[in-house]
């Protein structure tokens, strides 16, 4: 038995996480956390994404028929500071970021880890579909058992020490048996949509978010040649790759190829500009040594992307060089880059660059 | 599976209900149920209990039995107040607001809402040991304030305001003047002479949670805030909740016994437990250690940690405090009345706000001592 810490976001994943680690006949506490600031109370209308007032309630609810102590932590400021500044900090330097990816590392196995350790638990425990397993001596993490709702790619880079302490109950189920235990414990949570939208931008407008920290800042979006083929409202609404939203009257399709956030200056062309072959990437967290050079080496740069085989050109501590077997169109600086060897995590790192 | 509360130090937040008070109610859970504002023989005996109630409650702030208006509790009392006097101050041509800003929110909410429809607010400073500033008082009232309100106590920092003197200072201007005193009646003298208004809360005085009062002087002028039935003379509309104002007027009896006697007994458990906590642990700084402060309250911020967790800690080994205030999430919020204070961030994101109660035993003191030193070395190992 163990003391484990479960972070309850209020949604079905995480409440069926405490209630397996309950049966399991470990000590868990519960705790929601407050990432945001809600809508002042005279402001009417819904307030959305993980941090409302309803989803500390619903998380409230589960831990009382767990009958386990549960609380409500303040993490707004860290929150902040990590997130969502990083968020507007990277759109604004013409990177792509993940924010997800950056609340794994920073928040919850980060500010909640070292919390809850201070405090005596054992473990912190999330809803995440991925599979943390001791073997060789070592935590490792592998791909859920649901393909489908994986989210090993936004764990890929906590780092080994959080890994040590890190328990994914419902990991190496489906969700729809996550769902059908939810239903049998009568939790109220069971049937709560699943979310999407980065939970501190309501209606997932990321470009309006970040417009409304930093304001908009028009500039010319150009072709490989340096012609001016249109005007932008600021770089940060775009991402390497995309092809909406550019507002441009040509025939040929035209994407995104290059961000220039020191000239404010979008570069626009044709899909086969957007091929790459090798990805440099950094800030890289190994579960173990790095690979040896010349590994062979799965990488998906996408939440939901595909699984890309590579082969490591160079790899050290925290950067590495990324061949791929095959091309890979739109891959955009800021992302993050997980390395897989079948379904096991080796670690992950932020894409640099890609040429 | 958790831990029980085995030590209760959060007697500000509420108080368990009184033998005497639940025997008060009982009579009118069971059996009499009848209406109150009826003409047959179970009303008016529930009438007559509504009554000897208003008695008991006004005797205890020196008013008339007319002079009280029961509500759901202290959060009714204050918003009828400073709306009441709002709405019926503009009528008068008066569209000013003076609160101290480290009013409870019951104050500070109602006066930010009634910005929306034109009334001006100004929030008076307090000084660092959490009294407020007469001068800066003085100075903000002027001739179109409607209302004037100080607390008599603050709940947090748990120091008494000079109230008698913030009155006079409303009343020079023609402004009508409003206390909350709900955490002030069970320990300290409350008095009618002294405010125009003044809100107080059963549940803080071993009484039922959802009842309260509003006293007000006599010739005091509201707009109701619950338009109804036209009970307590129009001012508050709604079926009289007979057992918790019985409940509310034992509790408060009882409280006004043995006042001044538990007072003396509670603040030397209190002046023992904060020396206990300030001689044991390095960097532990009193909040408003230099002013008057109710007896039972003790708010003191530790270097080096965050309420969040000192208070995991301590209901982990059943102990019952808090800190500042909470959102509605339930998440700690940084203390606005320490922030009023002038305490540094840092400070104000350490404290801890340990209220006793006249059940509180010196063996409870002491046993909190160590538990809260006990935390506090682990958190900063």
């Amino acid at each position: 038995m163990s003391k484990v810490l479960v972070a309850m976001s209020g949604g079905v994943d995480s409440s069926v996480a405490a209630a397996l680690l309950v049966e399991q006949g470990h000590e868990v506490t519960g705790v929601h956390l407050k990432l945001s600031d809600y809508a002042a109370p005279q402001q009417e209308g819904r307030v959305h994404g993980c941090c409302s007032v309803e989803a500390a309630d619903d998380a409230r609810r589960v831990a009382q028929v767990l009958d386990m102590p549960f609380y409500v932590w303040n993490l707004v400021e860290p929150f902040r500071a990590a997130v969502v500044d990083d968020f507007v900090g990277e759109y604004a330097a013409g990177r792509t970021p993940n924010p997800c990816v950056r609340c794994n590392e920073r928040v919850k196995f980060g500010a909640v880890l070292e919390r809850g350790l201070a405090l005596g638990f054992d473990y912190v425990a999330t809803g995440h579909y991925a599979v943390a397993r001791r073997d060789g001596g070592r935590a490792r993490l592998y791909r859920s058992a649901d393909a489908a709702k994986d989210q090993s790619y936004v764990l890929s880079s906590i780092g080994r020490d959080a890994l040590e302490r890190s328990l994914f109950p419902v990991g190496p189920m489906t969700k729809d048996r996550t769902r059908e235990i939810a239903r049998d414990l009568s939790l109220r949570t069971a049937d709560k949509p699943e979310s999407f939208d980065i939970c501190f931008v309501p209606g997932g407008d990321a470009g309006a978010f970040v417009d409304a920290a930093i304001g908009t800042r028009p500039g010319p979006i150009v072709t490989g040649d340096g012609a001016v083929v249109g005007e932008h409202g600021g770089t940060h609404r775009f991402t390497v790759g995309q092809r909406r939203g550019l507002g441009l009257a040509t025939h040929e399709r035209q994407f995104v190829v290059d961000i220039d956030a020191a000239s404010n200056t979008i570069v626009v062309g044709s899909g086969e500009l957007l091929s790459r072959r090798t990805i440099e990437a950094e800030r890289i967290r190994w579960f173990d040594a790095p690979p040896a050079s010349g590994a062979a080496v799965a990488v998906q740069i996408r939440a939901h992307g595909r699984v890309i085989p590579a082969t490591l050109a160079a790899a050290g501590d925290e950067a590495a060089e990324v061949r791929l077997d095959e091309l890979e169109r739109g891959v955009a600086a800021g992302q993050t880059i997980a390395f897989y060897d079948g379904d096991e995590v080796l670690g992950g790192g932020i894409i640099s660059s890609a040429r | 599976m958790q831990t029980p509360t085995s030590l209760y130090l959060d007697y500000a937040a509420t108080t368990p209900l009184l033998d005497e008070a639940r025997e008060a109610m009982m009579p009118w859970l069971a059996g009499g149920f009848a209406n109150a504002s009826g003409l047959y023989a179970g009303a008016r005996e529930a009438r007559k209990a509504v009554d000897e109630a208003r008695e008991t409650l006004a005797a205890a702030v020196g008013a008339r039995p007319e002079e009280v208006v029961f509500t759901s509790g202290g959060t009714e009392a204050d918003n009828l107040a400073v709306k009441g006097a709002a709405w019926h101050g503009r009528d008068q041509g008066r569209d000013g607001i003076v609160i101290s800003s480290f009013e409870h929110h019951a104050v500070l909410d109602p006066a930010d809402w009634l910005t929306r429809f034109g009334f001006r607010v100004t929030r008076v400073p307090v000084s660092g040991d959490g009294v407020v500033d007469l001068d800066a008082l003085r100075a903000a009232v002027d001739d179109k304030t409607a209302i004037v309100s100080v607390m008599w106590a603050n709940n947090e920092a748990g120091t008494i305001q000079p109230v008698a003197e913030a009155a006079a200072i409303a009343h020079e201007r023609g402004a009508v003047f409003h206390s909350d005193a709900v955490q002030a009646l069970p320990w300290i003298p409350v008095g009618i002479a002294d405010a125009d208004m003044i809100s107080l809360a059963a549940h803080k005085c071993h009484g039922p949670k959802g009842v309260g009062a509003l006293v007000l002087r006599r010739g005091t002028r509201l707009q109701p805030l619950l338009h109804g039935g036209g009970q307590e003379r129009g001012l508050r509309s709604s079926t009289y909740n007979t057992p918790g104002i019985a409940g509310f007027a034992a509790g408060v009896a009882a409280a006004m016994r043995d006042r001044d006697e538990a007072a003396v007994r509670v603040a030397a458990l209190r002046d023992r437990l904060q020396d206990a906590l300030t001689g044991r642990i390095p960097g532990a700084h009193v909040n408003a250690a230099g002013a008057p402060r109710l007896p039972n309250h003790l708010s003191v911020s530790f270097e080096r940690i965050e309420s969040e967790t000192l208070l995991l800690l301590l209901d982990a080994s059943g102990v019952a405090a808090s800190a500042g205030s909470a959102c509605q999430s339930g998440a700690s919020e940084p203390s606005y009345v320490l922030r009023a204070m002038g305490v540094p961030d840092a400070l104000a994101s350490g404290v801890l706000r340990l209220t006793l109660g006249r059940p509180t035993t010196q063996d409870e003191v002491d046993r909190a001592a160590d538990a809260i030193v006990a935390a506090v070395e682990r958190l900063r190992a």
